[in-house]
């Protein structure tokens, strides 16, 4: 993992310092609301429906057992006793005092955490793959190049009044465990010819105008990695849209331009900027590289695994992959207990987690996109016993990649923006499907809640997406199929008019109904629809 | 009482200064006005002619005017780049990081405050237009630029 030196821990204690001198300033009565909000939001400070929630950045994901600890204690001293795990990685908390907000920042300076552009209309936390480094389909670990990454675009001076956020994935797979192309840029690291490269997929997101980012540089090489990205950033900064908050996301100007002249606009730039000498030398990656160098794994190849516990072996199948190291696995730690509220955890389970890392993974944890929590290096012999401990404290549920593994945003529950509620609709779904025992024989079914059409929930991209929307004052849900956020990379349709709250637990069961009905052997919900199309699944909704 | 911040030595410029269309059109004029939908590389062929750039923002969100200062700096303008307008305290220091070397707050900025707000940074993280060696060179101890 990636630690501090004195310069990264004296720039985060520095924005603690110039945070709280903001702060006292809003309290005090010298900085108004307005211009209080850009600064505190740079600090990921948000005012809520009924409070303000701070969201702490975990960059890339990762996190180990000290740091989780430093979570779950200011979930005890600052919060309610919990904490939510969103799908950029972070965590936020939902029930925070302004006049706290620079305390919590110091005490997350401790352990090398911050919560600096988590939000605002900057570089946000940067996100990559929760497999890194223990995949083993991955051409290298791309954290290193998301900590390059988020040293360049942290208090980045030209880069921090953007039309509007900015975010970045880096991956090193084929296969995309991270949405990479539903962001503001996608980077996939490659190899070329024997040399590792990057390629650029830019100008995707969800939100209102949902679109997939095309490839605009399908090699850059690592000793230019940095100045292709302020290229691509300086092109959006000068002209991208500011007329109108919905279309000032970096997808609508390159769809305005068009991909081929974005491409050249950047490319322009690009060469002016190699003459300026942005780009960090090799020898700092190399640097950075030192802090993610495999851990020491035990020789473990001829571990098996004793199944003779049936639910422990219903939760190995689920939640288990396979490792790049014959003998340990990545265990995902599901927060979809079903009934409870997505990625929300308390302050007792984050240290559980925290403990239990530092016991069986090698000090390592990740957050996922998809709200739950990797435990990325777990020798099989251990697995048992990890399952034993998580089952005790509501965290066994075997349920990674199901019906019940619901993505979903804060929703009305929280959210200021909200439309409607998306939390107790997460609820009654896994519910229904946990209680009928469904669940596992429809397999990898990726169901995504948003309570608005900023789609923090993802609609777009689930296999079943469900937007709330308010119509003339009642909730209803809009139901959608066909997405994916993965490598198969496409948007979901809407089915037709919208439910009410029961209305859509009733036709995901529907749509389920279609699928058992009309699946061929081996194929997930997704490669049945892309098959038969939407017709059927019309016919049973509204037929 | 206009309050300007002033980061150089030499003389500053006495006369008012005139729109990008207009500066391009005539060849007198020595200072030249940019507003957030220009483009600054327009000023490149003349930045012999040219000592003031003043570069307005009219609502400090519009961060064009960061790239429009970056711009001008790389392409070896070296008059003074005064930011005017909706220019706040907090904003300084990226400012200056972006080749501003003077400022024309349409508020007046308390002075106690301005000296914190640029002496707060101790290293930075990339290259500006400020020539600072970012911690980068720091850590592999190339003085870089600076």
């Amino acid at each position: 993992m990636y630690k501090y030196d004195t310069y990264d821990q004296q720039m985060v204690d520095t924005r603690v310092a110039e945070f709280r001198d903001q702060a006292r300033r809003r309290l005090d009565g010298s900085l108004s609301e307005d211009q209080f909000k850009p600064l505190r939001l740079m600090n990921g400070l948000y005012l809520q429906l009924h409070a303000y929630m701070l969201r702490v950045a975990i960059p890339y994901g990762t996190l180990d057992s000290r740091q989780m600890h430093a979570l779950a204690d200011i979930a005890d001293k600052y919060d309610r006793g919990y904490g939510h795990f969103t799908t950029r990685q972070n965590i936020q908390y939902n029930w925070i005092k302004l006049e706290d907000a620079a305390d919590i920042l110091a005490d997350l300076a401790k352990v090398e955490m911050h919560a600096i552009q988590t939000s605002g209309n900057c570089i946000r936390n940067i996100s990559s793959d929760h497999f890194a480094g223990a995949a083993a389909d991955e051409v290298a670990d791309p954290r290193p190049y998301a900590e390059l990454l988020r040293q360049w675009s942290s208090f980045h001076p030209e880069f921090s009044y953007l039309p509007r956020k900015f975010k970045i994935a880096v991956i090193a797979s084929k296969k995309d465990r991270a949405a990479m192309r539903l962001h503001d840029i996608g980077i996939r690291i490659v190899k070329r010819d024997g040399a590792l490269g990057a390629a650029f997929y830019v100008g995707g997101g969800m939100g209102r105008t949902p679109m997939i980012a095309p490839c605009i540089r399908e090699f850059v090489p690592l000793d230019q990695l940095v100045t292709y990205a302020e290229a691509c950033l300086r092109v959006y900064n000068r002209h991208g849209r500011r007329d109108n908050k919905y279309k000032a996301r970096i997808k609508i100007l390159v769809h305005e331009l068009g991909a081929e002249e974005y491409t050249r606009q950047v490319e322009e730039e690009f060469a002016l900027l190699l003459e300026q000498g942005v780009e960090p030398p090799l020898a700092e990656l190399e640097r950075i590289k030192t802090y993610f160098e495999e851990p020491l794994f035990a020789d473990a190849a001829a571990d098996a695994l004793d199944r003779s516990d049936p639910d422990f072996a219903l939760w190995a199948d689920r939640n288990t992959v396979p490792h790049k190291t014959a003998g340990y696995v990545s265990a995902v730690v599901s927060l979809k207990p079903p009934g409870g509220i997505p990625g929300d955890a308390t302050a007792e389970q984050m240290r559980l987690m925290g403990d239990l890392a530092k016991d069986y993974s090698c000090d390592e944890l990740r957050v996922m996109h998809t709200q739950n929590i990797v435990l990325p290096h777990v020798r099989t012999a251990d697995l048992h016993t990890l399952w034993t401990a998580l089952d005790a404290a509501g965290l066994g549920s075997p349920n990674l990649d199901t019906v019940e593994d619901i993505i979903a945003c804060p929703g009305l529950d929280y959210c200021s923006l909200a439309n409607a509620r998306s939390i107790p609709v997460a609820q009654k779904i896994a519910t229904r499907f946990a209680d009928s025992g469904k669940t596992a024989q429809l397999g990898e079914l990726k169901l995504k809640i948003s309570g608005c059409i900023n789609a923090c929930g993802h609609h777009h991209a689930g296999h079943i997406g469900i937007l709330g929307v308010d119509k003339k004052g009642v909730e209803n849900y809009q139901l959608s199929l066909g997405g994916s956020e993965a490598e198969d990379v496409s948007l979901a349709k809407i089915t037709g008019p919208g439910f009410d709250e029961d209305g859509v637990v009733d036709a995901v069961d529907t749509v389920t109904q279609v699928y058992e009905r009309e699946r061929r052997d081996g194929e997930r919900f997704i490669d049945t629809y892309r098959r038969i199309g939407m017709t059927p699944f019309k016919e049973a909704l509204y037929g | 009482m206009v309050d300007i911040l002033r980061y150089r030595d030499d003389e500053a410029v006495g006369h008012a200064a005139v729109t990008v269309d207009s500066f391009l059109d005539q060849s007198n004029a020595a200072a030249v006005r940019v507003e957030p939908g220009d483009d600054a590389r327009a000023l490149l062929p003349h930045l012999e002619r040219i000592a003031l750039v003043e570069v307005n923002f009219p609502a400090f969100g519009d961060g064009r005017g960061y790239s429009s200062a970056r711009i001008l700096r790389e392409a070896g303008y070296d008059g003074e780049l005064r930011a005017v307008g909706d220019v706040l305290v907090d904003q300084l220091a990226y400012m200056r990081r972006c080749g501003y070397d003077s400022f024309e707050p349409d508020a007046p900025l308390d002075a106690g405050d301005v000296e914190a707000a640029l002496a707060r940074w101790p290293d930075v993280y990339q290259v500006a237009a400020d020539q600072r060696a970012p911690i980068w060179a720091l850590r592999h101890g190339d003085g870089h630029a600076a």
